[in-house]
């Protein structure tokens, strides 16, 4: 599956972070993920310690979001949950929907350590 | 591919290191740092820096994604005869191993880049950005990138197209659309491929598959094809012939198209 490739972009981009924030490592990664976005939580936190090993998020946690399908109906103005398969208006069953939440694949926030020592007794 | 290549991982890195993050203070020592940004998003600006390249040169980029086998180089190999008077083509090919595919274009007399994936189950950003480097845009009119056969990784992955163009073909169910949403969800067209079947498939029923993309709220046209007998091969090049004319009016005006991958719930909540 591909949610080790997105672990490592999702690295690079956390590097850079650190890097520009001047902190020492990571403490703590929040993502956040709807059903739509192709990627799938568990294997997600799998892959995560593998990609992260040896790099400044070696020891942060992960904490993924998942948020629920939302469409809103571009006929009845509905605002309803929806399946992954089932995108049509929960209301009125029109398929011109527009996707209000489910497909998220974010990195929403960090939590870092500035001092180095920190990190070692977290 | 740049006039002077400054779009690797460096310069991804500066554009990514803008201060932007709000900072709030947890505790001694800590900092909460809002992102906010696609898990993607190194992958996502080669993606714009691709197709910045291929708007600068003109040419429209069709991502081709499928399952293994559904016919995607037999269409390619189709197009490029029915295309060659009119329009310009090269192909990217993405494959886990071999230069089969990309042999098979070039015996067309079309220019073909082939990646070799190794083990990688999609194409991204960074692989076409390489291919990209061995071809000249000058002249072309479509690029068309062949994407790993695959139903679920390649969605996830911005190359820099314009439009996504997923295949179906007859020998597969015609709920995949239900079976594998993401995919199908990021279709700008899809495509009914070997439709010289049909006459012996008895389960296969082009309307239940079109149902199934409704479904999505995915409202894209569907042309059933065989790119064996050539059936409906003629609605493929018109749709091709209109998104030529498209991309050649929108670099007028300045602008460029995202295809539907481009997810709208990300956008809002980048802003957000």
């Amino acid at each position: 599956m591909h949610e080790f490739a997105v672990c490592q972009d999702m690295l690079q981009q956390i590097e850079s972070i650190v890097a520009e924030q001047q902190a020492a490592a990571v403490d703590i990664v929040t993502v956040r993920i709807g059903p739509l976005s192709g990627i799938e939580a568990h294997l997600l936190s799998q892959a995560f310690p593998l990609a992260a090993a040896g790099t400044v998020a070696e020891k942060a946690e992960l904490i993924i979001e998942t948020l629920p399908i939302k469409v809103k109906c571009q006929l009845c103005g509905a605002e309803t949950e929806a399946k992954p398969n089932r995108l049509v208006c929960g209301q009125c069953g029109d398929y011109h929907t527009q996707l209000l939440s489910g497909d998220e694949m974010l990195l929403a926030s960090l939590e870092l350590l500035k001092e180095p020592q920190e990190a070692i007794h977290v | 591919m740049c006039d002077t290549c400054g779009c690797n991982i460096t310069h991804a890195n500066q554009h990514l290191v803008k201060p932007g993050g709000k900072l709030s203070r947890v505790e001694d020592g800590r900092e909460a740092v809002t992102v906010l940004k696609n898990l993607l998003s190194e992958n996502d600006h080669v993606a714009g820096h691709n197709r910045e390249h291929f708007d600068r040169h003109g040419v429209l980029a069709i991502n081709l994604m499928s399952s293994p086998g559904s016919g995607k180089t037999a269409l390619l190999e189709a197009s490029v005869e029915l295309l060659a008077d009119k329009f310009k083509i090269a192909v990217i090919e993405g494959d886990l191993e071999t230069e089969n595919d990309a042999d098979r274009i070039r015996a067309r007399g079309v220019p073909a880049i082939q990646i070799s994936t190794g083990s990688a189950c999609h194409l991204d950003a960074h692989m076409v950005h390489d291919a990209l480097h061995q071809l000249s845009l000058d002249g072309l009119d479509i690029i068309f990138i062949e994407n790993v056969g695959n139903l679920v990784c390649p969605a996830s992955f911005d190359l820099g197209q314009h439009h996504n163009v997923t295949l179906l073909s007859t020998t597969e169910g015609d709920d995949k659309p239900a079976k594998y949403p993401v995919m199908f969800r990021a279709a700008d067209l899809m495509l009914l491929t070997k439709a010289d079947l049909l006459a012996v498939l008895d389960d296969f029923d082009p309307a239940r598959a079109e149902t199934c993309l409704r479904n999505l709220a995915n409202t894209a046209p569907v042309i059933t094809l065989s790119a064996k007998t050539g059936d409906g091969l003629k609605d493929w090049v018109n749709w091709l012939e209109q998104e030529v004319s498209a991309q050649r009016h929108r670099i007028k005006s300045g602008e460029t198209r995202r295809p539907a991958i481009q997810p709208d719930g990300v956008q809002l909540h980048a802003h957000g």
